[in-house]
């Protein structure tokens, strides 16, 4: 069942392949998408085998990959209670998104293409979560990296999707290079890549000093950094967050499962895994809660301006994803994993519906050209809704449940960190500006007029210009916005369901007085670490604050766009520097553009024209060979009296060895 | 054991062809025909006789095996031929590799049919030699023989430059071989005996080893190439036909790694830990400082022949690492790399022969009339970019492991080629494949003939086979490699205790 649930996507994947274009692209969408849905369907047996019930761990062998000395690498399929959670969540999601991609894709010529990617997207993905050592958690990293280049780049046609798609490879390849080093280190210093062996050994090592790169430190200090630079690429937090945004390049279904779901959660999922070493390294957990906190109140600003309705939705992602790092870092990381669990709905539903709305404007996507959508899209409208309350943490709804939760574990760990002291402050205001950028968007979206605010192309930030139309074989006359059909509409209300009810449902298991039963030792709790009990004690007040932060954000969103409607303009205008610096994502872009992409190609230019051309050859083989050819001239005609020449030199040489050999060499 | 053997069938099989050919007379449609069968089925042959020997050979065994040998030049010299687990999957890959260099060149070359294919199968049987002999003299026979007719393949055969090329390519080599030659005279009359079996047991002295360890580093760094004597390689490429390319990538460099596992680490171990933070400063030079160069190339082959070095550093890297995970991985990575840069070359040649231009700027937005080619080029790209998965990560991973552990900072710098190469592989395909297919040229372009997917089919097979289960290459080499770590690291701690002692 297990080999099932993982290698159905991989077979979904190689039909769509081989035969994709043969069998055709109807039957490509409904073989994918129904072996996705088998997955899903096993997927949740597990969970309530694993994870509900009493079900014990196992970890099947499916075959050696690489052995070298003490080295041995095996493909295996770890199954326990978070790896249970994280199958539901990605086959659950990865199954609606291929139903939904039938209708968003349907005029599209390479939906064949497309379909494989998808699936072997979500292979990719179960191999990272299903992994039992580092390495092939590392192959299904870069194997979901590939996935989400192909796919962010699957308008090939367009520059800026194909500049979108290797933004985000080379990018989290940063983020690879701190990974790959902390497996080379976690090897060096166990023996072993494998997590149970290296779990074994970890307290053994811990505050143990070694020397690493010329300096001394703490053995499971640098390791955790290192790794968590992975988790950082993969997870666009704060310095490596810059190509989220910029993915949104890529058709909207892949937006909401990568790009929200499921594969930028890795980076939380990772720690998660490891949370064992992590326990053992406060530096690094400190470290883990500032980025979190970080990324939660930058991408939080960034997304109160953006235009284009994708974009929005990713900052919030970014932001949610610091989130979950903050209760990572203060040592929560069920409560972490809960949150990717319920934002995975969330998320995917407003992406879908944002979908929704796209496709019901004819591949529209800029904000200021919508409005009073919710009449002629009334469903749409209704499921954009219920993902805004969860998100904005409604009562019993899901980010009721999981957002609240990590804003009072890191209250709790303030009593002993001033980390988890900002960590609190910035989830508290990003948790107000949450709700004012998501109701800008259903606002700006739904109400008012169409138009109202349009503003035409030149007076944009730079990042409207580009992705202004994916029309494909779309005439323009037409613009009555239309309802979706039924295969897009279903996936809205199961995600939906999830989004009301996963808090509600699942929060007594996940993060709740009894959640060890749930978990079975999967996630490491050091014997100090009390932030699962301590975060239900907090006062009343800290509790109820995020409540407050979501309804100014919301009455501050009325105000703006509903009541007093220009409001935000006259803002913007008042304060130019202000806005520009956050139209423009604090020019990170910029900033990485003139320190690494234009240095890179700046100096590889002049190690080749001056190094290689001017130094290397010049004092070298040019040199050298202008005589010999000067000398030449006259004996050396390549096209006529070809070989002797060349065999000459060679001779001389093989036959002054044998003469000397012959003569004396031997005695 | 006496007497010829499996080997010297599989190294002088090729000759056969080449007498037949010999035979082949006039340039008419029907023997130029002939004559590409004949060297097509010969190689093919040879690589059958190859797959045979891997029936027979033994990856448990840590010493040589199938070794034969024979008095020759009057009782002075032996001829000896013998592999282990270092060697055989370089005999392996240059037999397979040769049927794809000669259907590459199938409609390419159509001018001297009969010399070109010639020059190919000598090249063959010299290169197989490098790798069977077991005599110093023999060695030096096949390796330096080996310049012939690669040169002539770049002279003859070659580009508009192909003359400044083949010169560059020959002077390099040239002065690298005087050197080694010269320690190969010194060796000789200090063991008096050039059987590489004895030579791996005799103890050089320890000042004599630094000399003879940089007579023939200069030979292998060269043939490598390793940074600062690369630049032959980028030219080299450029000028040469596609199957020379694929030759030159997938074997001869091969040549200089192997030269390191066979001669510099076993025999020269003290040298080689007194020049190992040497080689590593060289490796992570080269793979920054060629990967960045690589970015900037506006010609495909010298943009592979540029990431080669880079792919090459690793692999000098890893052997200096000394340790079983660095120079499996370095064993691992140029096997990989032969396969990976050959169809890389051969992606170029697809595209060169309909267009009869490498430069990337010509290109764009070929995926949507050839979308088997991008296939293919996306699996071949993603290898060189040691993408896990592909045969390319594991070598990749297993040398920086090894790096890692013998020095953490080397290993720091170099994982910054995994960086950059995705950068720049990533870079080429956009502008080749991705994009608008907005150029008149360009409009018709056929995708993959059926020649074609025979070439390309089966290395994107094994690139990605390979990838997912190194487990024969990987075997065979285990046990050679870890006698070979032993030996290096018992003269470690020997110099250690004697160092120790000294105080």
């Amino acid at each position: 069942m297990y080999t099932a649930i993982v290698f159905l996507p991989l077979l979904g994947f190689l039909i769509a392949g081989f035969v994709g274009n043969r069998i055709g692209a109807r039957a490509t969408e409904i073989i994918t998408t129904g072996l996705l849905m088998v997955s899903a369907l096993l997927s949740w047996v597990v969970f309530s085998q694993i994870a509900l019930g009493h079900g014990h761990a196992v970890t099947p062998v499916v075959a050696n990959w690489i052995t070298s000395g003490g080295l041995k690498v095996d493909w295996a399929l770890r199954i326990d209670s978070l790896t249970a959670v994280m199958l539901v969540v990605v086959t659950t999601v990865s199954s609606l998104v291929h139903l939904y991609s039938i209708g968003y894709m349907h005029e599209d010529p390479s939906r064949p293409r497309f379909f494989g990617y998808l699936s072997l997207f979500t292979f990719a993905m179960l191999m990272l979560v299903t992994a039992d050592n580092l390495v092939q958690m590392f192959f299904g990293w870069e194997g979901v990296g590939l996935a989400s280049y192909l796919l962010i780049g699957f308008w090939y046609e367009k520059p800026s999707a194909c500049a979108a798609a290797i933004k985000a490879f080379v990018v989290n390849r940063v983020g690879d290079f701190g990974f790959a080093l902390g497996i080379f280190l976690v090897f060096v210093l166990t023996g072993s890549v494998a997590f149970d062996a290296i779990f074994a050994a970890a307290p053994g090592l811990a505050h143990k000093n070694i020397e690493v790169f010329g300096y001394t430190w703490d053995a499971w200090t640098i390791t955790c950094l290192l790794l968590f630079m992975g988790a950082m690429g993969k997870s666009a937090q704060f310095l490596l967050h810059t190509w989220l945004p910029d993915a949104m390049e890529g058709p909207t279904p892949v937006s909401a499962l990568i790009h929200a779901a499921t594969m930028v959660t890795a980076g939380v999922f990772m720690v998660a895994r490891l949370s064992p070493l992590f326990e053992l390294s406060h530096t690094a957990l400190t470290f883990v809660t500032v980025i979190g906190a970080t990324t939660a109140i930058f991408a939080a600003t960034v997304g109160l301006v953006q235009n284009d309705i994708k974009r929005v939705i990713a900052y919030s992602t970014c932001s949610q994803l610091g989130y979950m790092f903050v209760a990572l870092g203060v040592g929560g990381y069920a409560i972490g994993v809960f949150h990717l669990f319920t934002h995975a709905f969330f998320k995917a539903l407003l992406f879908l519906g944002a979908g929704s709305v796209i496709h019901a404007m004819h591949h529209e996507q800029d904000m200021r050209n919508m409005g009073g959508l919710r009449k002629e899209i009334p469903f749409t409208f209704w499921m954009m809704t219920i993902g805004t309350l969860a998100l904005t943490g409604f009562p019993f709804t899901a980010g009721y449940y999981s957002k609240d939760a990590i804003i009072e574990a890191a209250y709790a760990a303030g009593a002993h960190s001033s980390a988890a002291v900002y960590a609190f402050l910035a989830t508290t205001i990003a948790a107000g500006l949450t709700s004012f950028y998501s109701w800008r968007l259903v606002f700006m979206t739904f109400y008012g007029e169409r138009g109202a605010n349009a503003v035409h192309v030149e007076a944009h930030g730079h990042d409207d210009h580009a992705h202004a139309h994916d029309d494909h074989g779309h005439g323009h006359g037409d613009h009555t916005p239309h309802e979706s059909p039924l295969v897009m509409l279903v996936p809205l209300g199961v995600l939906a369901i999830g989004a009301l009810f996963a808090g509600l449902a699942f929060s007594q298991n996940f993060i709740g007085h009894h959640f060890e039963e749930f978990w079975k030792g999967t996630i490491g709790q050091g014997p100090d670490n009390h932030i699962m009990h301590d975060m239900h004690d907090v006062a009343l007040g800290v509790g109820l604050a995020p409540s407050f932060m979501m309804i100014g954000g919301f009455l501050v969103a009325l105000w703006f766009y509903i009541l007093k409607p220009g409001t935000a303009r006259r803002l913007a205008e008042a304060n130019p520097v202000l806005y520009r610096f956050l139209l423009n994502k604090w020019y990170f872009d910029e900033l990485y553009d003139a320190i690494f992409v234009r240095p890179a190609f700046w100096i590889g230019r002049v190690f080749w024209k001056q190094g290689d051309g001017k130094i290397i050859d010049g004092l070298g083989p040019d040199g050298i060979s202008a005589r010999v050819v000067d000398i030449a001239k006259g004996a050396v005609r390549l096209q006529t009296g070809y070989l002797y020449h060349y065999a000459f030199a060679m001779l001389i040489g093989v036959a002054a060895f044998i003469t000397w050999y012959l003569i004396g060499g031997v005695r | 054991m006496t007497g010829f053997g499996i080997l010297s069938a599989i190294t002088f099989l090729p000759l056969v062809g080449v007498v037949i050919l010999m035979f082949h007379r006039g340039d008419d449609a029907a023997t130029v025909r002939s004559i590409r069968h004949v060297a097509l089925w010969t190689t093919l042959a040879t690589f059958l006789v190859t797959l045979l020997a891997w029936s027979r050979f033994d990856p448990a065994l840590a010493g040589f095996q199938m070794v034969e040998s024979q008095a020759w030049a009057g009782g002075g010299l032996v001829y000896k031929m013998g592999v282990d687990g270092m060697s055989f999957p370089f005999v392996v890959l240059t037999a397979f590799l040769m049927p794809f260099c000669i259907l590459a060149s199938w409609e390419a070359i159509n001018v001297r049919v009969k010399e070109y294919m010639i020059a190919f199968l000598v090249l063959e049987t010299l290169m197989l030699g490098v790798f069977c002999a077991l005599d110093l003299v023999l060695f030096y026979l096949f390796f330096e023989g080996g310049l012939i007719p690669m040169f002539l393949i770049i002279g003859v055969w070659g580009g508009k430059r192909r003359i400044y090329a083949a010169f560059k390519f020959f002077l390099y080599t040239l002065v690298g071989s005087l050197l080694m030659l010269i320690a190969i005279m010194w060796m000789a009359s200090f063991a008096h005996t050039t059987d590489i079996t004895v030579l791996l047991k005799t103890q050089f002295p320890a000042d004599a080893q630094k000399y003879l360890w940089l007579a023939f580093f200069a030979s292998f760094a060269v043939k490598m190439p390793m940074w600062p004597v690369h630049t032959w390689l980028p030219d080299a490429h450029v000028e040469a036909p596609t199957a020379g390319s694929v030759i030159l990538a997938g074997i001869l460099l091969k040549m200089g790694g192997y030269g390191f596992i066979r001669f510099s680490l076993p025999m020269f171990p003290d040298a080689s830990h007194y020049f190992a933070p040497l080689v590593f400063a060289m490796s992570v030079i080269a793979i920054i400082y060629t990967s960045l160069v690589a970015l900037v190339q506006e010609d495909m082959k010298k943009l592979i022949a540029y990431s080669s070095v880079a792919h090459m550093g690793f692999v000098t890297m890893g052997l200096f690492a000394m340790n079983q995970q660095g120079v499996q991985g370095a064993v691992y990575q140029m096997v990989s790399h032969g396969l990976v840069s050959g169809a890389l070359f051969l992606c170029v040649g697809v595209v060169y022969d309909r267009m009869h231009t490498r430069e990337i700027a010509a290109y764009g937005g070929l995926v949507r009339n050839m979308p088997l080619y991008a296939v293919a080029f996306m699996v071949f790209t993603m290898a060189n970019v040691g993408l896990p998965g592909t045969s390319g990560f594991v070598g990749e991973f297993l040398t920086l492991l090894g790096t890692f552990a013998a020095n953490s900072k080397v290993a720091f710098f170099a994982t910054f080629g995994v960086i950059l190469s995705a950068a720049y592989a990533l870079y080429l395909y956009r502008r080749a494949i991705f994009g608008v297919l907005d150029k008149p040229e360009l409009a018709n372009i056929k995708d993959l003939s059926g020649r074609e997917i025979a070439l390309l089919g089966p290395l994107v097979v094994l690139v990605i086979y390979y990838g997912v289960h190194p487990g024969p290459i990987l075997d065979a080499s285990a046990a050679s490699v870890a006698e070979l770590v032993k030996s290096t690291q018992s003269v470690a701690a020997a110099v250690k205790s004697a160092a120790l002692a000294g105080h």
